[in-house]
């Protein structure tokens, strides 16, 4: 297994508890410039929700 | 279920009324007629005072239907809310009232062009046109929130654009959501600032925000900021080959009413985020970060008739916190900041600034129960509204 692969089956969503939007590291969130594949971790700190662009980083819920 | 007896309860006449008020969306396709029917009635009556109708009709017959008509106090419940969210019927509205926008501008400027009038009267139908500009502006701030919908995002665009006001959605989405009711934000107005003050740090302010960060989302996306790709230029340049069109179609007249129109559009929209907020603040936590957008920081108008015709904006502590919601599912919240009328009054109003601040001053002091610490307050007037107002009761 490449580390590629490896990456992608350990790929995390989030989701915005105000306005319902998920952001899955797979899709990215395109319209706003980050790529499909962007980490969570690779946002900067103050990314809102690119939806209701009320709720920030630090509020996003991890989906199990 | 007519003629049972559930039929006459409270609760059935709500969700009637609601449902009714399906229909009467469609006055918002209505409004942008007004200017043609009273410009009708100018040619026909060789009376250019006519072309001044929709003034009139804003800043006066608007505030009697809404002290006459009174309040809305029907709120959807869940069940009917699931029901409304998701039907393109509310939705097709819009697409209507964005056709009938650019019809009644272009009508207008036809008819400032091809009559004899006064300057007096062509003033008349600037300001006319400039106040449907300014509704146009309303229904593109709810397109606008639909991000995930690129035909109402486009729709949005292109009604805004009647007035070249396209850089909104992004200075509102992404800058006035998130900053509102902070000193920081110039769409917030602070007490003890005029209307007049405001208007020179909002509009300004507004659209270099919009800028920097349609600029910031252009370079994640390694796009230069002057590129098609920028949502500013897109509907600046529809403003523009419209303009362009009608200035050669119409002639010279075009230049004063156009700017006129437009203007004064922006006015409405600067009326707007005046009473929206003013004076409201959110207190900053001991982490830095503002405490959350809540209720209690918007000022809200339950009236019935300019919530219909401005899609419920008015019901503003809802769209703060649901800003992706409909217009059509928008509730009113219990104890919340609420203004003494509906918009078109106070817009009137704050272009009085004693007027407007012996009214509401008093009402933003009383919401911070006279702590001065908790007001988004002018600086300039710093001390002379502390010592005029701050009197916190001590626990
Ligand atoms: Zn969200």
């Amino acid at each position: 297994m490449s580390t590629k692969q490896a990456e992608n089956t350990v790929m995390k969503q989030y989701r915005c508890p105000d306005c319902g939007y998920i952001y899955a590291e797979s899709a990215g969130a395109e319209h706003e410039g980050y790529r499909a594949g962007t980490l969570w971790k690779e946002l900067p700190e103050d990314f809102p929700c690119p939806d209701c662009f009320i709720t920030e980083k630090p509020d996003f819920v991890l989906l199990e | 279920m007519p003629g049972s007896d559930n039929s006459h309860s409270p609760a059935f006449k709500t969700s009637a009324w609601i449902s009714s008020k399906r229909y009467w969306y469609w006055l918002s396709v209505l409004l942008p007629t007004i200017p043609l029917i009273s410009a009708a009635l100018a040619i026909r009556t060789g009376t250019g005072s006519w072309l001044w109708f929709t003034v009139f009709f804003m800043y006066a017959i608007l505030p009697a239907a809404d002290y006459i008509f009174g309040i809305d106090e029907a709120n959807p419940d869940d069940e009917l809310i699931e029901k409304l969210k998701d039907d393109r019927y509310y939705v097709h509205i819009m697409y209507v009232v964005t056709v009938m926008h650019w019809v009644s501008l272009v009508g207008m400027a036809y008819v400032v062009s091809h009559y004899e009038w006064s300057w007096f009267s062509i003033l008349g139908a600037a300001l006319s046109a400039g106040i449907i500009n300014g509704v146009g502006l309303v229904v593109g701030h709810e397109m606008g929130h639909k991000v995930r919908d690129k035909s109402q995002v486009a729709c949005a665009k292109i009604v805004m654009a009647c007035s070249g006001y396209g850089h909104f959605s992004i200075e509102h989405n992404k800058g006035h959501h998130r900053h509102v009711a902070t000193p920081e934000d110039p769409a917030s107005s602070r007490l003890g600032e005029s209307i007049y003050k405001f208007s020179k740090r909002e509009m300004p302010g507004a659209f270099r925000r919009a800028w920097s960060l349609e600029t910031e989302r252009l370079q994640r996306l390694g796009k230069s900021e002057w590129s098609l790709d920028n949502e500013i230029i897109q509907p600046a340049l529809l403003t523009i080959s419209a303009y362009v069109l009608m200035l050669a179609l119409f002639g010279p007249v075009m230049i004063p009413f156009l700017l006129i129109a437009a203007g004064f559009g922006w006015w409405q929209l600067t009326c707007a985020n005046y009473v929206e907020h003013y004076g409201l603040l959110r207190l900053k936590r001991e982490n830095g970060r503002y405490e959350r957008c809540a209720p209690q920081h918007s000022w809200n108008s339950n009236h019935k008739v300019s919530n219909l015709l401005l899609l419920q904006l008015q019901r503003h502590s809802d769209h703060h916190a649901h800003p992706t919601s409909p217009y059509q599912v928008l509730r009113d919240y219990a104890d919340v900041p609420g203004l003494p009328s509906g918009y078109p009054w106070m817009f009137f109003v704050a272009m009085f600034p004693w007027a407007w601040f012996s009214l509401m001053d008093p009402k933003v002091v009383a919401w911070a129960e006279a702590d001065m610490n908790r007001v988004n307050l002018d600086p300039d007037l710093r001390d002379e509204l502390f010592s005029r107002y701050h009197n916190p009761q001590t626990v």
